[in-house]
């Protein structure tokens, strides 16, 4: 076990290196555009000073060498265009916690209402509900977030009047971006728990129960359901990846001050060493969640044993 | 069946008989059993037989591995009930007479050599599977005709150029003109038809859509063949594979197109850099599962070449698989493109596709006199995405052997 973590560790790092290495190179390829905030308005000197001054004039590998004994101080450079000659971990800090906040909220929603409704569906199977929670998954899967994230939007204010802009501080302003960033996982879950409940009653135990006469409430609460729910975890890292995607559209759609927003702007306004800083940073995120779900399914279902040779993982 | 010749009906009574005699209880059993196991299989292959996310397809090999060894063994046993079936039903029709019956049949050389032989045809099986499902039937027709339609589109009389800014009679900009009989679906802000914006932009998004499919597939199953033929490359497949995975396609596509310039071209590949990993890994476990299955083994050692192994052994179980991933290749290329679009960094606007006319819909949230100009095209976007999902389960539940049963 000890043994697997490890390997599952030193993995996530070595991507990690791998993905910094590649983002830095490929960034380089950008043009020089994107580290001066005036471009335009310098001389030919004051740009080859500018470029002097950054380092950008050393050999690409010296380049990415400095920048990992950087990194591991913490620093992630500093901003060129988007706010001038700031860290960009100042500018990420004060950006993390909002969405931090929306996502885990987002999520914890998205369980709240998606498991309920795949167990409704299960239980339905085949009747309304299955048929209505069916028509609204493929609904979510199918068409790009984008669309439908706009028709929260405009409905949401229309209807009930809730503001098109986030403000910190007014919680109602906080409704529809967290349920946008929520819908996605809300299908994805619903989808996932019913489908594992269908599997899962039609094994002998079920039967068992139903002939000793016990109630369908508990056979579906007491044995279905808790079976049917340790697979879910495995679904746990895409979620992540679905909520940060999910994060970079809610974000600029309601003008949150949060990661995925910034992406949007500091992309619009060709700030390289930003955006060098924020993938890196989401490729974290995204990584750390993989490997999570992957610790949390080893260490929660005893049948699966991660030692083995040769399976696909 | 009905093909075994009623020589083969006689040969078979008397064993029957006996059959029948000794297995009453036991056939009933075997009944309700095979009867449950259908009704799992069922189960496993509802609508949500998706197995896109990339976790997700662990869980879905596993029961498939399971599930078919009993899947085979079923066809067997279900095999031989049948014949059991018919010669009771032989026997019930009276088509022969009591005297016929108890002689002997004799010894006829043809009867002796005929071999059972079943008409199944895969691709035969798999439509008939596919068009019992009303309602992927119907979106097929749906989507044949917006496919023919983006393309002949142009060719119409009384269509506008796409990119056609377009003027009144005395010359001013025809600037957010609501639907009308001559602009059907009205034009945008600096006077371009949408109606003719629309087909264009869904004509791109398809062709992206499709070459990112068609990569996929391609490279996938190269790959895939290779990890899971190769033995020796396993490994090193394997490990490549577990860094790959971990990265997030987001934002590779993210990155690529931030640097690279906008365009068609930059698009396909980068949303083909990451999806062929799932697809290889699909195509290998697969292979793995099957490769050295027995009938396999039997049919290397009475001699069929690698080529035909491949395509009538393998491929039947790998197509649905193939067919799953390439249809939701589709509505996620359209739907990264419009994300990518979504964040400033999709096509330019002469090039109009799905996306970039949802973003520039977006702009005129605010004023509900314009939506049309975002409703349009998301009623297709919809439309189309929606199809093909829809179609594509419906298809791998159909190409799936287990479900021709």
């Amino acid at each position: 076990m000890v043994k697997y973590l490890l390997k599952r560790f030193a993995r996530s790092i070595l991507t990690l290196v791998i993905i910094i290495s590649v983002v830095f190179i490929l960034l380089r390829l950008m043009p020089i555009e994107g580290y001066f905030q005036n471009y335009e308005k310098l001389t030919n000197e004051q740009i080859q000073a500018g470029i002097h001054n950054m380092g950008l004039d050393k050999p690409v590998l010296i380049q990415l060498k400095d920048f990992f004994i950087q990194l591991l101080h913490g620093d992630l450079g500093t901003s060129r265009i988007y706010r001038a000659n700031v860290p960009i971990t100042e500018i990420l800090a004060s950006k993390i916690p909002i969405s931090l906040q929306l996502g885990g909220i987002a999520l914890v929603i998205s369980l709240i209402i998606g498991l309920p409704l795949g167990s409704l569906m299960a239980r339905s199977k085949g009747k309304f509900w299955d048929k209505f929670g069916t028509a609204f998954i493929v609904f979510v899967q199918a068409v790009p977030a984008a669309v439908y994230f706009l028709f929260i939007q405009i409905f949401g204010n229309e209807w009930f009047g809730f503001s098109m802009l986030f403000s910190k501080d007014n919680y109602s302003t906080w409704i529809m971006p967290i349920l946008s960033m929520a819908i996605g996982n809300t299908a994805y879950y619903a989808m996932w728990i019913r489908r594992y409940m269908v599997d899962e009653s039609n094994k002998d135990y079920v039967k068992l129960a139903k002939a000793k006469g016990v109630s369908d409430n508990k056979i579906m609460m007491k044995h279905v359901f808790r079976n049917a729910f340790v697979p879910m975890i495995q679904y746990l890292p895409t979620s992540f990846l679905n909520s940060i995607v999910g994060s970079i559209y809610v974000e600029s759609l309601y003008s949150i001050p949060g990661m995925g927003g910034l992406l949007v702007d500091v992309v619009k306004r060709q700030d390289n060493t930003m955006v060098q800083a924020i993938v890196i940073v989401f490729a974290c995120v995204g990584i750390l969640g993989l490997m999570l779900g992957d610790l949390l399914m080893a260490l929660i279902d005893p049948r699966i044993s991660l030692n083995k040779k040769g399976g696909a993982r | 069946m009905a093909k075994f010749g009623s020589c083969r009906v006689k040969l078979e009574e008397s064993v029957t008989e006996i059959l029948r005699a000794q297995s009453g209880p036991q056939n009933d059993r075997r009944e309700g059993k095979s009867g449950r196991r259908d009704e799992i299989l069922r189960a496993q292959g509802s609508p949500q037989n998706d197995n896109r996310g990339g976790k997700s397809g662990r869980q879905d090999e596993i029961l498939r591995a399971q599930g078919s060894p009993q899947n085979d063994s079923r066809g067997g046993k279900s095999g031989r009930r049948d014949e059991i079936l018919e010669g009771e039903s032989g026997l019930q029709n009276g088509n022969l007479s009591e005297k016929e019956l108890f002689e002997f049949a004799g010894y006829d050389e043809a009867c002796a050599e005929k071999i059972g032989y079943s008409n199944y045809s895969y691709w035969g099986s798999t439509l008939r599977a596919f068009l019992k499902n009303k309602v992927a039937v119907a979106l097929m027709v749906v989507i044949f005709t917006i496919l023919l339609f983006t393309f002949i589109q142009p060719y119409l009389p009384g269509q506008f150029e796409p990119n056609l800014v377009n003027n009144d009679a005395s010359g001013k900009l025809l600037r957010n003109v609501k639907p009308n009989s001559e602009h059907w679906f009205g034009t945008n802000s600096i006077g371009q038809d949408l109606w003719s914006r629309v087909w264009s932009g869904t004509r791109t998004s398809l062709l992206m859509g499709v070459c990112v499919a068609i990569i996929e597939a391609v490279v996938g199953i190269i790959v895939g063949v290779l990890w899971g033929y190769v033995r020796k490359l396993d490994f090193i497949f394997t490990e490549l594979y577990n860094i790959l995975d971990n990265i997030p396609s987001t934002l590779v596509l993210v990155l690529f197109s931030y640097i690279m310039k906008p365009s068609v071209t930059s698009l396909i590949i980068g949303m083909s850099l990451t999806r062929w990993i799932g697809m290889s890994r699909f195509i290998r476990n697969q292979i793995i599962i099957i490769r050295d299955r027995d009938y396999n083994l039997a049919s290397k050692c009475l001699g069929s070449p690698t080529g035909r192994i491949i395509f009538k052994n393998l491929l039947p179980y790998l197509v649905s698989v193939i067919m799953l991933r390439m249809a939701m290749a589709i509505p996620e290329a359209i739907g990264s493109e419009v994300f990518v679009t979504y964040i400033g960094l999709g096509l330019p606007i002469e090039i109009p596709s799905l996306g970039n006319l949802i973003t520039s819909g977006r702009d005129l949230l605010m004023n509900p006199g314009l939506r049309y100009q975002l409703i349009f095209p998301t009623i297709v976007v919809s439309i189309v995405t929606i199809s093909f999902y829809i179609i594509g389960n419906a298809f791998a539940d159909a190409a799936d052997p287990k479900n021709h049963v």
